[in-house]
């Protein structure tokens, strides 16, 4: 479908800039991609998102629309077919709040664990657990968030599916654990199964690298 | 059948204070249940048992939490007089300005509040800056959507009353008419206008809660 001049300001690695690749692309959107070099972001991204200066950014009929949960809405409300957000108000509340869940809470576990050692480590872990925990709860027993099909809160959480296994992975730490989260652990197969979600998800060996370049640079940063 | 609705709230919460003005715009009928956060009740638990924060909209039984996202749930079920912009670009505005608030603009407000005297200066910048910000979005209107208040208004009216009690415990002019004409002139209109004046809560008491709060945190942060 023509996305009569849309254009999304990414960054490969960015979990908030896949809820949006995600999005365009549940609902056929044809855009332009612009890739953004973090340590040296083009006028084009400073200029659209003069506040914070992040990606993702979506450029669509001279507008610039910023923060990913934002945006999400945006798509939604622009492009109407295969709605994101159910339609009952109570349950669109339900999204929201779950999606709001995931960026107070299991961003700053998730990001903040990748720099700690030893007993911080542990205590980080412990936390992040805590909070998939309590995400879990917002499945209710179901497959996924949006029911029966991928919806918004999946497309909110699901850079989850690919990122909480790989953290495993890199710090030696356990995250999901199968046992204590069945429902959860099911949620990330169905997301990776996804044939949408799946081609998007950022290549793993790229990802696990990037992980622990990142947390050899933040520890040397803390312990100097 | 007449529909239920109850408002968990506390007497000084400018989030729930959102909620207030929201069913008081859209002249629905409820019942408000004052919570003691310090001795949460059973019901508050049941309702917000991930958070156990206020406010909470219950609504035929069904529990609404997060105050945005409660706003974005009023509007969706009593659709007269609505609170958001109907046009999809107008709408995102309105949702990054809200989150803007609540995050960069509140942050830098509370670390003002917070700072010791030598360290006033330097919070001052930041605040001022994002002050700045707002005030941009005010150029030419009453309220952020134009004549009437709206969602964005809501959102920004803690705020308004904050702002004064602020300046009036740390004796200092933090909006000032000259360098925020736009800022100034909506506080005003915003804090006298007739659905929002009378729900204000008691400033005498907010002057002692915030002074107190204050003194505590200068107090925890002086080095020993």
């Amino acid at each position: 479908m023509a996305g009569e001049g849309v254009k999304l300001l990414g960054y490969w690695g960015s979990p908030f800039a896949l809820r949006v690749r995600s999005a365009l692309k549940l609902k056929g959107i044809e855009y332009e991609y612009q890739e953004e070099d973090l340590g040296n972001k083009s006028p084009l991204l400073l200029q659209s998102n003069p506040v914070y200066k992040k990606i993702p950014v979506l450029l669509h009929n001279g507008k610039s629309i910023s923060e990913s949960l934002v945006i999400l809405e945006y798509i939604d409300e622009v492009w109407k077919h295969n709605p994101l957000l159910p339609e009952d108000p109570y349950e669109r509340a339900r999204s929201r709040f779950w999606a709001k869940f995931v960026d107070e809470k299991c961003v700053p576990a998730l990001v903040g664990t990748i720099s700690k050692v030893g007993e911080e480590l542990e205590k980080g872990a412990r936390e992040a657990r805590e909070h998939l925990k309590t995400l879990e709860s917002g499945l209710d027993g179901k497959r996924c968030f949006g029911g029966t099909k991928i919806g918004f809160a999946d497309v909110a959480i699901g850079w989850i599916a690919y990122l909480a296994r790989i953290e495993q992975e890199a710090l030696k730490i356990q995250l999901i654990d199968q046992q204590n989260m069945p429902v959860l652990a099911a949620w990330i197969d169905y997301v990776l199964e996804d044939p949408v979600m799946k081609e998007l998800m950022p290549p793993h060996d790229k990802v696990f690298k990037h992980m622990i370049d990142m947390r050899e640079k933040l520890i040397a940063v803390v312990s100097n | 059948m007449a529909e239920e609705v109850k408002l968990f709230r506390t007497w000084s919460s400018g989030y729930a204070l959102r909620i207030v003005w929201a069913l008081k715009l859209k002249g629905i009928e409820y019942e408000t249940i004052f919570e003691d956060l310090t001795n949460k009740s059973p019901s508050l638990l049941q309702y917000n048992p991930i958070h156990g924060k206020v406010p909470v909209l219950v609504h035929d039984g069904k529990p609404v939490c997060e105050s945005l996202v409660i706003l974005e749930y009023v509007d969706e079920t009593w659709k007269h007089n609505p609170l958001l912009p109907q046009d999809p670009c107008e709408k995102s505005m309105a949702r990054f300005w809200a989150n803007f608030g609540d995050d960069k603009l509140m942050k830098s407000i509370s670390q003002l509040f917070i700072a010791r005297e030598k360290d006033q200066d330097v919070a001052a910048v930041e605040a001022l800056e994002n002050l700045k910000l707002v005030e941009e979005q005010l150029k030419g209107k009453k309220f952020f959507h134009g004549e009437t208040i709206g969602y964005l208004d809501l959102a920004f009216g803690w705020f308004a009353d904050f702002v004064s009690i602020l300046e009036e415990i740390m004796s200092l002019k933090l909006v000032d008419g000259e360098r925020f004409p736009h800022l100034s002139s909506w506080i005003q209109h915003f804090i006298d206008a007739p659905v929002i004046r009378d729900c204000w809560p008691p400033r005498d008491k907010m002057i002692i809660k915030f002074q107190v709060m204050r003194e505590k945190y200068l107090a925890a942060a002086t080095p020993k």
